[in-house]
């Protein structure tokens, strides 16, 4: 089954849901799709049950992070210079709303077929990071899915049981962002490792020694 | 991952029975764990027992995590290696190659034939060795004091020579790279392996005769932690736990990936499901490990073992994500790469295969006496290292 | 018959037992550390520099490339590089390592930095007896500590040793070769300094690392 293929049988049987295929350009040639979080457990139900295709094994679920980007371009400009208008060059800088995304790899186990990647989108990374739960279509996003609430922030709405499972309950942060900083408030080892040293040093400056 | 809460706590009587004085019919919450000797690492379960029946059961992990999908992200496809190793801790060389699958997905690499027979017997060794150490924890978790066990670590043991002498480590193997595998096998090797697994068919008699017909195993694990064939679909249950329950899916019969369609082997499947099948299946996988790794042996050929065109250093795949994945002994075995043409990988996932494989401990356990959590534990075959990367 | 299968296991269990007394085979301890076990060839420990020659200092093949500093998973290796040059296994000016330290306690034995090493200088060795009272500047070892000659290279390691002296008796005849050329055919202008035409990573193109007090 090529990705256009289940692009259109989907589409044909949920009225109003948009796919959209993601290409991929390394050897491995796994397209993906990306779906929109409104059906989406509409999608992974007809998916799991829709005869040609009986994706009944979801394998991987997973987030990526991809922070917002300053993307520079340069504009061509009329400008008033010395009195006449001239066009000059300027570089435009615009700052991307980065989002949080979700890639579901499933596989069927009774035609022994796939990956079908499913991609899911937050709308951005800091309130708007909430996304329907596929664990009710399939148990094993369970633990996949409070992993990723865990480590990047994602809210999965309908999850039966969203706390966090590899870091403690009393943790703040989402480790596996790509902006988190880690914590200097730990008593470090004495290391031959300089920057660790430092970190160490300023630590104890700010807060006193240990 | 929670906070450690108290070992023992009465929880409010429950409705049924409250107003009895006795103490009968009260929720009792226990803690096993994070250090009880059967819970194979730092596990914890908390457990609501009805007296000694199981009512709910919440497995509690993470007390091993380091993120090792971070560290990843920080170093080179090549540096990440050595850290899968220490993911199931007992087949490292099963995850090497899981990893070093998913970046030949990734690059487009190709591997030579001699590297894909080395890889091959490596991958068996490992699985017959994690089946017999299971059996052995397995057994001992039912209170056969380390005899099982002890018999099985022999055999590990002189399977664990085998990967030093070619790999430098017992278990730290580090060994496979993109493309093929890093050093040749030694001189003898080949003769060391092939008497070696001349003598593991009396091994396996042995170890057969020592516990299958066993009445008191057969009464601690027939009918106990019945995983259903759909259940078991549906909760992404892999590798021998799936098959005990009678689904017939192997990646390596499936993705036939790496030269696995050369081989005549068999997938053994199970019937009920319960913990018993679950320990048969183990002991059916060896033997047709046993088959894989005879014919491995006998038609390895000489050539190349890395494919020329990898480079050691400045390793940097175009743009990209690719996702590959392996039967390992515990189950699949999968690594998600996203490149983003640098040196590091943009995103790097391990998808576990016994951290999946709990998902269905408390469904398994529900209704069982709290002495049977600990062998269905045993069954699933679960180890930390990879549970909480 | 109820029991049969126990009593099976029990005979298997009674057979080892009493085969335990007979066979060589299963009686596999060894009383260490009077007894040791033969060393397997391709164990491998922590890392070590590999000197040519006496003179550690002068022999060390390590040119502080910076490759394995670099490529180390854990980041265990610290190098600052020399502001001279002295030649090198093969004949070729180049930097030496000023300072070169190696911090086994976060060291995990995964010998890239041997594979990644274009100049066969770093090698793994065998050595296991390492305990030390000292945790931190006990477990930090210097380039004193860290050089070994190869000799002992070729005791632990006697095929690839041979091997990588094979490979640097290869390299050393090539640029011999090379440079008597060149002198023949200009035999007016004075022969060019062996490193211009360096294979292999230049060392001349690395940053110089800002001297830090350790």
């Amino acid at each position: 089954m090529t990705p256009e293929n289940i692009k259109s049988e989907v589409e044909a049987s949920i009225p109003g849901c948009q796919l959209e295929i993601v290409s991929n350009p390394s050897p491995s040639g796994q397209h993906s799709l990306r779906i929109d979080p409104a059906h989406a457990v509409a999608i992974a139900t007809f998916l799991r049950d829709a005869e040609p295709l009986r994706l009944d094994y979801c394998s991987n679920v997973t987030g990526v992070d991809w922070p917002g980007k300053e993307i520079s371009e340069k504009v061509k400009v009329k400008k008033l210079v010395d009195g006449v208008e001239q066009e000059v060059e300027e570089i435009r800088k615009t700052q991307t709303i980065g989002h949080l995304e979700v890639v579901y790899h499933l596989f069927s186990m009774e035609k022994k077929h796939g990956p079908v990647i499913l991609r899911m989108r937050t709308e951005d990374r800091a309130e708007r990071v909430h996304l329907p739960s596929l664990t009710p279509v399939w148990r094993s996003a369970e633990f996949q899915e409070r992993e990723i609430f865990d480590l990047y922030g994602v809210i999965f709405d309908g999850h039966p049981d969203l706390r966090r499972i590899l870091m403690w309950d009393g943790f703040e942060d989402h480790p596996m962002r790509r902006d988190y900083v880690e914590p200097d408030d730990f008593e470090y080892e004495p290391t031959a490792h300089d920057e660790v040293l430092e970190r160490a040093r300023q630590h104890r400056t700010v807060m006193g020694p240990l | 991952m929670s906070t450690a809460t108290e070992p023992v706590r009465i929880l409010p009587q429950s409705p049924a029975n409250s107003g009895s004085d006795s103490g009968e019919g009260q929720l009792l919450e226990v803690s096993m764990g994070p250090q009880h000797p059967s819970t194979h690492g730092v596990f914890r379960m908390d457990v609501v027992l009805d007296g000694e029946r199981v009512v709910r059961l919440k497995p509690v992990f993470g007390y091993l995590h380091r993120n090792h999908e971070k560290i990843a992200e920080h170093e080179t496809y090549l540096g990440s290696m050595p850290y899968t190793d220490r993911l199931d801790y007992i087949c490292s060389l099963t995850n090497n190659w899981a990893y070093a699958l998913a970046v030949e997905k990734l690059a487009g690499i190709q591997v030579p034939e001699r590297a894909e027979y080395i890889r091959i017997i490596t991958a068996e060794m490992t699985r017959f060795l994690n089946h017999a150490a299971l059996i052995g924890f397995l057994t001992q978790d039912m209170g056969a004091s380390g005899t099982p066990l002890m018999y099985a670590f022999r055999e590990r043991e002189t399977i664990l020579d085998l990967f030093e002498s070619l790999t430098g480590a017992r278990m730290m193997c580090n060994y496979m790279r993109f493309g093929g595998c890093r050093v040749d096998l030694p001189a003898g090797w080949l003769d060391q392996a092939k008497k070696f697994a001349a003598t593991l068919p009396r091994f396996l008699e042995e170890f057969e005769r020592l516990l299958a017909t066993n009445e008191i195993l057969m009464a601690r694990t027939q009918g106990v932690g019945v995983l259903s064939k759909e259940f078991a679909v549906n909760a992404g249950v892999t590798g021998p736990v799936l098959r005990a329950s009678g689904v017939n899916y192997d990646v390596r019969k499936v993705d036939k990936y790496g030269i696995y369609d050369r081989f005549a082997f068999k997938v053994p499947l199970g019937e009920h499901g319960d913990t018993y099948d679950r320990y048969m299946i183990r002991l059916l996988e060896m033997r047709e490990s046993l088959k894989i790794l005879n014919q491995a042996l006998r038609d390895i050929p000489e050539g190349p073992i890395v494919d020329p065109k990898t480079k050691i250093r400045g390793f940097k795949p175009k743009p990209g994500e690719a996702y590959g994945r392996i039967e390992a002994p515990k189950g699949e075995l999968g690594f998600y790469l996203i490149s983003d043409g640098t040196a590091n990988p943009y995103r790097y996932r391990v998808r576990s295969s016994c951290m999946m494989n709990l998902t269905v401990l408390e469904d398994l356990c529900i209704g069982h006496n709290v002495a049977d959590v600990v062998v269905i534990l045993g069954s699933i075959d679960i180890v930390m290292g990879e549970v909480d990367r | 018959m109820f029991g049969e299968g126990i009593l099976k296991g029990l005979a298997e269990t009674a057979r080892n037992f009493l085969g335990s007394y007979v066979s060589k085979k299963r009686l596999t301890t060894v009383q260490y550390p009077e007894q040791r076990l033969p060393q397997i060839e391709a164990y491998r420990n922590f890392p070590f520099l590999v000197y040519d020659g006496d003179d550690w200092q002068q022999g060390l093949r390590c040119v502080s490339c910076f490759i394995c500093e670099k490529e180390c998973p854990p980041k265990c290796i610290i190098i600052e590089k020399s502001t001279d040059k002295k030649p090198d296994a093969v004949g070729k000016l180049q930097f030496y390592p000023k300072v070169f330290n190696i911090d086994v306690s976060v060291c995990m034995s995964c010998q890239i930095c041997v594979e990644v090493c274009p100049f066969d200088a770093i090698k793994m060795d065998t050595d296991f007896e390492l305990s030390s009272t000292d945790r931190f500047s006990g477990l930090l070892w210097d380039k004193k500590h860290l050089a070994k000659s190869n000799e002992h290279y070729h005791k632990i390691h006697p095929t690839e040793a041979a091997a990588v002296d094979a490979q640097l008796a290869a390299e050393r005849a090539k640029i011999a070769a090379k440079t008597k050329a060149t002198a023949e055919a200009k035999p007016a202008t004075p022969t060019p300094p062996a490193n211009a035409n360096g294979a292999g990573p230049n060392a001349a193109n690395q940053p110089v690392p800002t001297a830090t007090e350790k």
